[in-house]
């Protein structure tokens, strides 16, 4: 029997996205959503009052004799047994699934499913998709858990360190990780099929892999302050905050990181992500209408037949994001200088 | 044959599955168990439940002819095999022609063992597995042919369960549970409580219920508030009257209005449930902690009645904190809590993080801070990002003695689309692309 909130539950199963603020538990954030959308769900009209029949006896002439005229007489009366005071809401509980976490002290894109939706999700936690962050960092501290909110170990001079030579690091730092790349991604280097994937951006690692950076950018160099963007796979928040310390130390200085955004997971990109504002369910609603949307568009784009290396999807999923991205030009020109040159 | 074998065995395993996912189910959310309990005898038998119970019954049986004796019998089998299966019941006697007034239903005395089920739902689907016998037969078929007088002169009881996990196996027969429907009381929710749901369920309508809504009625408590109430606080319906006649007077001899007093009982469920002793206790308290006046407490008490309820400790703490941690002088605390009663009863780490945030990140001195106690109250998250757009548009600029100040009042109440365009002169668009830059 579908009610008008068994609707609005259909029309919210989907994936979306919304950007998680800062400071917050990710479980903070779900919990919060669930009880928007459960908030919406309910303020739909409940189905109308039930009847039941009950047989009432009638006062008759009755004799101890046991003459007694059985005349019983129909009346409806309300059934309160399902009415909304004694039976509570419809839905109490939804499903509100997580896809890639993000811990407390970072921000930014984390993709949500909502009942059958996760099926999706787990889908998509599992694929090779790769995440965009933003790093920010400030050279000259170094504390125990590599961000700014941490205990200070030790503080250094950073007067030495220029722009050309930051960059220096993070190349070396992204060729060690083409390296890893592609000693996971298990395909062989002297076939036709593994270049082209190769020059293409699809390689991705087979099965299970540590945190593989395939893109590594410095955006913006004010010394002490500095702003990086990192593609990457398999990543936890911590581990980049970790690589900033890394970069601080190849510099002979140190580095913290003073926060992390993402910017970007799989196809879901910061522009559609919702604010939390508008963690409500017609809000949802429209977030969820328009990924599709967007995603049958990407389809029709993109059914071409091609070699069949890789499984269909896989490479449906990577060519979504090089259309998000763009920059499939860019680890084109890496690839082919690093992994192919040394 | 080996077919029948596994199909049996499936059910079985289907049966099994089905009773451990409904244990399961039982456990994982908070129950409340409700049990009927009844007693042999006339006089033990509550009138109260009896009276709240709309069984249809026929006149004829109400007196209590000399029926045959042969379909008693066999109803008191029928019945007494009925509790066995579903209760767990030690029947001391079944009476015979006993010349009582009440409809006859059979006294069977029906001593659930309370602490039982009680402790576990889940136990008692066990029981009932292991206690129906399916081989044992009636001692008489239920297809045996019976005159028609006879078929009008047996009366069966409505079948409620005598333990259930919700109330609506109830409702459509309790007078007070639909009176309460009615009234707009979330029957839902107060089954989930423990042992209200089977409270409720003894209660009578007329004698128990009618007499202290009529008394919330004349403290001037409106009708569409009594739902909320009985909701949140069940047990003002058990409460004697001449308590919560008392608690009233106490109020009133204390110098507060009858609209207030009524609007404190009806913001606060809990008040009337407690003693005079302890409100007269936490009135005493307030009035010498904060050192206000009489009716200034008065004011404060009526703003935020709940802090007649609740334990002392917290407000102990939060006010440490105020002098302490924040260094706020007595008359700055006393006018912050006039203003903004419920930073007595916050969350202390929540209290601490917004102030760190405006004294020491926003540069806002303490005498700005207690002209605008607002700022305590709101969101952490909210007056970050607030604060952080203007910062970013070069208009954080909070003191009032240079131009372009920014009232924090302003800052801090305003919705975002009001803000946006009064406040930092930019659009709602530019707020949120801002609020994914942090």
């Amino acid at each position: 029997m579908t009610t008008p909130s068994v609707r609005v539950f259909h029309k919210l199963e989907g994936l979306f996205s919304i950007y998680k603020p800062p400071g917050v538990h990710w479980k903070l954030v779900r919990d919060t959503v669930e009880t928007n959308l459960l908030k919406g769900i309910n303020a739909a009209p409940p189905p109308g009052p039930r009847q039941r029949v009950q047989f009432l006896a009638e006062p008759t002439s009755v004799m101890a004799e046991g003459s007694s005229e059985l005349t019983l007489s129909a009346a409806s009366v309300p059934a309160l047994a399902h009415h909304p005071l004694v039976s509570g809401p419809e839905f109490q509980h939804i499903g509100v699934g997580v896809g890639h976490r993000l811990d407390v002290f970072s921000s930014g894109v984390l993709v949500l499913g909502v009942g059958q939706a996760n099926k999706a999700l787990t889908d998509l936690y599992r694929s090779h998709v790769t995440r965009d962050y933003t790093l920010e960092g400030e050279l000259g501290m170094a504390t125990d858990n590599f961000s700014h909110t941490g205990r200070l170990i030790e503080r250094t001079t950073y007067d030495h360190i220029t722009r050309d030579k930051l960059e220096r690091v993070l190349a070396m730092m992204q060729g060690s990780n083409q390296k890893a790349l592609l000693t996971y991604s298990k395909v062989d280097m002297s076939t036709q099929e593994a270049y082209e994937l190769a020059v293409k951006g699809e390689l991705r690692p087979d099965g299970k892999s540590p945190p593989i950076m395939t893109g590594l950018r410095l955006l913006h160099f004010q010394p002490p302050h500095f702003t990086l963007e990192v593609q990457c796979l398999n990543e936890t928040q911590r581990y980049l905050c970790r690589i900033l310390h890394e970069v601080g130390l190849e510099l002979r200085s140190t580095a913290v990181c003073k926060g992390v955004r993402r910017t970007r997971d799989g196809p879901f990109t910061i522009q559609h992500a919702l604010t939390h504002q508008h963690w409500t369910s017609p809000d949802v609603i429209q977030a969820i209408r328009q990924y599709r949307s967007s995603r049958k568009a990407g389809k029709a784009k993109h059914t071409q037949p091609g070699k069949d290396t890789g499984t269909a999807s896989q490479r449906q999923e990577m060519a979504e994001e090089a259309a998000v991205t763009g920059d499939s030009h860019r680890l084109l020109s890496v690839l082919t200088s690093k992994a192919f040159g040394s | 044959m080996s077919c029948v074998f596994i199909t049996d065995f499936y059910m079985a395993l289907t049966c099994i599955q089905l009773c451990q996912r409904c244990t399961s189910l039982l456990r994982s959310r908070s129950v409340g168990i409700i049990t009927l309990q009844y007693s042999t005898d006339a006089q033990n038998w509550p009138a109260a439940l009896w009276n709240s119970f709309i069984v249809p019954v026929l006149p004829s049986v109400l007196q209590r002819s000399p029926s045959p004796s042969q379909t008693r019998q066999r109803w008191n089998l029928g019945v007494r095999s009925y509790c066995e299966s579903h209760a767990k019941v030690q029947p001391s006697q079944t009476k015979h022609g006993n010349t009582d007034e009440l409809p006859g239903t059979d006294m069977v005395s029906y001593q659930n063992p309370l602490s039982h089920q009680l402790r576990d739902g889940g136990m008692l689907l066990k029981e009932w597995q292991t206690a129906l016998d399916l081989d044992d037969a009636p001692g008489h078929s239920a297809l045996e042919e019976i005159s028609h007088e006879e078929a009008v002169r047996m009366d069966i009881p409505a079948a409620l369960p005598p333990v259930s996990i919700s109330l609506k196996d109830y409702v459509n027969e309790s007078e007070t549970l639909s009176k309460l429907v009615q009234l707009g009381v979330q029957l839902w929710k107060l089954e989930q409580r423990p042992n209200v749901g089977s409270m409720l369920l003894r209660l009578d309508f007329q004698t128990d219920v009618t007499p202290r809504l009529v008394f919330l009625k004349q403290l001037g408590v409106e009708d569409s508030r009594l739902g909320y109430l009985i909701s949140h606080n069940p047990f003002i319906l058990t409460e004697s009257l001449e308590n919560l006649q008392a608690r009233v007077a106490y109020l009133r001899s204390k110098k507060f209005s009858a609209e207030s007093v009524a609007s404190m009982v009806s913001r606060a469920p809990y008040l009337l449930n407690f003693s005079v002793k302890r409100m007269d206790n936490r009135l005493g308290f307030y009035q010498q902690q904060l050192g206000l006046s009489a009716q200034k407490t008065r004011d404060v008490v009526v703003r935020l009645p709940r802090l007649l309820c609740g334990s002392l400790e917290p407000v102990k703490e939060n006010l440490k904190i105020c002098k302490l941690e924040m260094g706020f002088r007595e008359n700055e605390l006393q006018h912050i809590v006039t203003v903004i009663p419920k930073v007595l009863t916050a969350n202390k780490r929540k209290l601490t993080q917004i102030f760190d945030y405006i004294h020491n990140t926003m540069n806002i001195p303490h005498d700005l801070i207690v002209k605008f106690p607002q700022v305590l109250n709101a969101k952490y998250l909210r007056i970050k990002e607030r604060h952080l757009f203007l910062q970013y548009l070069d208009k954080a600029q909070y003191d009032p003695a240079k131009p372009n100040y920014i009232c924090l009042d302003k800052l801090v109440s305003l919705p975002d689309e009001a803000f946006c365009t009064e406040v930092a002169s930019a659009t709602l668009k530019d707020f949120e692309l801002f609020q994914k830059t942090m």
